[in-house]
């Protein structure tokens, strides 16, 4: 009999007699086996060889394809990043095991990143011995106390008979309501004790925890209403809808069927609704699109749907959509009212109170106001009109935003998933590449990582081994993380990573011609490496290009290799990323291309003050 | 537009509206760091804490009590109320200041110094007040005073000019009236 036939037989006899008794460390395998995770993004260290023992004599037990696999990051915040990119990319928990002391403060702006964004991640760090804790030991940090501001709950286990009732929590804290980031700093002595273990069933609920995600019925009556007596109708979209799960998309689509509003949505937000939809009106915010920001400013009615308002869509708050009457939902109380005054909030998650909304304008018999709905979208057509992504055209260099429409049209009918580092490639990303589904988007928002978009890339590959998975990246963010493409090389993750190489932190450069005068303060990436000879390094495929017409030629041969892939896509070194909302204006000033020459005279002193 | 400086994209539609001030009572897990991610967020997020008083509630349910006065626009204050809402280990957040069957209660230690008249009129202010005298010297006294905090302002402000030495103030804390638990 092997091994496997006689763990789960065992494991059933001795549930019926009494708990089982196991190691702190083996507990944390079965806690993450009974949680239904497949892949744990890690880097050993002395802390946590308790647990990476467990992890090896699990495999040898189950065997190498037992379900539960490990990836071996080169750096801890590539871990983070994976699992985050594993999560927004499937819907499940990213999961992270690092060791104490440098493991956990590496691990940290992953874990930051998530929190911002709301992904579900739980974190496990090594800790030392509990006598150890307070002498300021060897690898010793307080992890706890560093990451109390940056995680949505933590915990320090001190006691190995809390252990598995603790993990069960985490996932269901990390994963409920407003998900987010739970860590879990374990010491190693509590790795080797004994205790009891429980299932995710048999751990105590939490007394004071439960999110509200059934939206309150009056107001969902009255958001129906107001919405239905709307001129000027739109959805502002964001995070939350993709949080809450595909139904919510395609909820959502329904919805807006039956209102007739144009949509536009946050960064995070992108392919809950369809950019092919003729009511998608292109992102909003500082390099959103002229109508979809138009729109929001003279909108009557605005139809707040998982977004935050956070400053970078907003502009100018006192000139923030003056006219219109505000209806916010979203799962976390705190962001209703936090930047701007709403009209009314409705606290839920948003695949709920969409559901609800649908039921209550069908069983209503609402109809929007087909009349002014046609003069709202014949004003948005004058906008589109403006074209406010147009760019000169080149037979000589790649424009950078001509590189990403050509990748959107060569994989548009592929199985495509693509994460981003952060910068003006980011932003060109978001108004080129055109998403259709949810899920299908993986980028820094809030926090703005540099280095996101290659480990994401990594954990939405795990995600979905047969996929096509892009990271669209700059020259600058793909060093911060660069040490990843091993972690691809090693697993074999055919990731691609499409560098629009500019030879310039492009966003930084931008920044200081609009507001310093043209003094380009240490922004020039200078002593690149050759990043096809770094990727043939790595053991992963490279190819350049500099000419506009091999471009498909060269996207199509990255696209069809089977292995990892650097791009060293040689794009325009000058090019501005616009339309853009300049510091301290309001969504209708935004500057368009045609503006260019013009830029430093846009933005006054109060604007350059702010980020 | 309002006016001809633009305002900062931080700037909060209200934010010169008045401040008021507000006791906010949480009932929280009794494990460590609590009362840290409590004054963390304060902190983190620049809201003001005027006072704090912490202190185990109920050994076996686990719980202490945590009273926080704060200051802030009703924005600000509707933020910090929904902020300290999501806090995990906080299981019930109450505003005492809004609630009309709030108690706010607060104990003083007062040291005043003085001679002659200034000594028997702190003693006679002390006695309108019900202050306590816990400790005499020749030259001084030391009052306790139990209150409403703007009771315990008021006698401050009056032994000012008798002497005050010295003041310890337990912050707020407060329960509601009527028979029911938080």
């Amino acid at each position: 009999m092997s091994a496997q036939d006689t763990m789960p037989s065992e494991i059933d006899e001795i549930d019926q007699t009494a708990p089982e008794i196991m190691t702190g460390a083996e507990i944390v395998v079965r806690a993450l086996v009974d949680q239904g995770v497949d892949t744990l993004f890690g880097y050993p260290g002395g802390a946590v060889l308790p647990i990476y023992d467990a992890l090896f004599q699990h495999d040898e037990r189950q065997g190498a394809n037992n379900g539960l696999k490990h990836i071996l990051v080169r750096h801890e915040q590539g871990a983070t990043h994976a699992a985050e990119g594993y999560a927004r990319s499937s819907g499940k928990p990213g999961v992270v095991l690092v060791t104490s002391g440098p493991g956990a403060t590496n691990a940290i702006t992953g874990i930051v990143d998530a929190l911002m964004d709301s992904i579900p991640m739980v974190v496990f760090t090594g800790q030392v011995p509990t006598h150890l804790i307070g002498t300021d030991a060897f690898q010793e940090a307080d992890t706890v106390g560093i990451t109390r501001a940056c995680t949505k709950h933590n915990y320090l286990v001190k006691d190995p008979a809390d252990l598995a009732r603790t993990i069960h929590e985490a996932f269901h804290i990390a994963t409920s309501g407003r998900p987010g980031p739970v860590l879990i700093d374990i010491p190693k002595d509590v790795q080797f004790a004994k205790a009891a273990y429980v299932g995710p069933e048999a751990a105590r609920p939490l007394h004071s925890y439960a999110p509200k995600t059934k939206g309150d019925p009056a107001k969902i009556a009255e958001a129906a209403a107001m919405i239905a007596g709307a001129k000027r109708p739109i959805f502002y979209t964001g995070g939350g809808v993709i949080n809450a799960g595909p139904r919510a998309s395609e909820l959502l689509r329904e919805f807006q069927a039956l209102v007739g509003a144009p949509v536009t949505s946050t960064l995070m937000g992108l392919g809950a609704f369809p950019a092919a939809d003729p009511a998608w009106l292109g992102m909003l915010g500082m390099h959103g699109a002229y109508e979809a920001n138009h729109a929001m400013h003279d909108c009557d009615v605005m139809i707040c749907v998982g977004a935050r308002f956070d400053d970078r869509v907003t502009g100018r708050l006192d000139a923030f959509s003056p006219g219109s009457k505000k209806i916010h939902i979203d799962i976390d109380a705190s962001s209703i009212n936090k930047n701007v005054h709403v009209d009314l909030g409705i606290v839920g998650d948003a695949g709920s109170v969409l559901e609800d909304l649908i039921a209550v304008w069908n069983a209503a018999g609402h109809k929007p106001d087909r009349k002014a709905l046609g003069k709202w979208w014949a004003q948005i057509d004058a906008w589109r009109a403006v074209q406010c992504f147009r760019y000169s055209p080149s037979d000589a260099v790649i424009k950078p935003q001509y590189a990403i429409e050509r990748l959107y049209a060569l994989t548009k009918d592929r199985d495509t998933y693509i994460t981003t580092e952060v910068g003006q490639h980011q932003m060109w990303a978001a108004q080129f590449y055109r998403f259709q589904e949810p899920n299908r988007w993986m980028t820094s928002g809030g926090l703005g990582t540099m280095g996101y978009g290659l480990p994401a890339a990594v954990g939405a590959q795990l995600a979905h081994p047969d996929s096509l998975v892009i990271d669209i990246a700059g020259e600058a963010s793909i060093q911060m993380c660069m040490q990843e493409i091993s972690t691809a090389v090693q697993f074999g993750l055919p990731i691609k990573i499409f560098i629009l190489n500019n030879e310039w932190m492009g966003m930084v450069r931008q920044w200081q011609e609009l507001l310093h005068g043209q003094r380009y303060s240490q922004s020039y990436s200078e002593s690149l490496p050759d990043f096809v000879k770094l990727a043939e390094a790595y053991g992963a495929v490279g190819i350049r290009c500099d000419n506009p017409a091999e471009l498909d030629a060269k996207i199509l041969e990255m696209i069809d290799s089977p292995r990892p892939v650097i791009f060293d896509c040689r794009v325009e070194k000058a090019e501005n990323c616009l339309p853009m909302i300049p510091s301290g204006k309001a969504h209708n000033e935004m500057i368009l291309p045609t503006d260019d020459a013009d830029l430093g005279s846009v933005i006054d002193a109060a604007g350059r003050k702010l980020v | 537009m309002t006016t001809s400086q633009p305002a900062s994209a931080y700037d909060m539609p209200g934010a010169k509206v008045a401040e008021s001030t507000a006791t906010f009572a949480l009932l929280v897990d009794n494990e460590p760091g609590v009362l840290h991610r409590v004054v963390g967020l304060f902190a983190a997020r620049g809201y003001n804490i005027e006072s704090l008083t912490v202190a185990e509630t109920d050994r076996r349910a686990h719980t202490s009590r945590i009273t926080v006065v704060t200051r802030g626009t009703e924005q600000v204050l509707e933020q910090i109320e929904a902020q300290l809402s999501k806090v995990i280990a906080v299981r019930r957040v109450q505003d005492v200041t809004r609630d009309p069957n709030g108690v706010e209660r607060e104990l003083a230690l007062i040291k005043v110094r003085g001679e002659g008249g200034d000594r028997v009129e702190a003693l006679r202010v002390a006695d309108i007040f019900r202050a306590r005298v816990i400790d005499t010297t020749a030259q001084s006294f030391v009052f306790e005073l139990t209150g409403a905090p703007s009771k315990i302002d008021s006698f401050v402000e009056l032994m000012r000019p008798m002497g005050l030495v010295e003041l310890s103030r337990t912050g707020v804390l407060s329960i509601e009236r009527g028979a029911e638990g938080m």
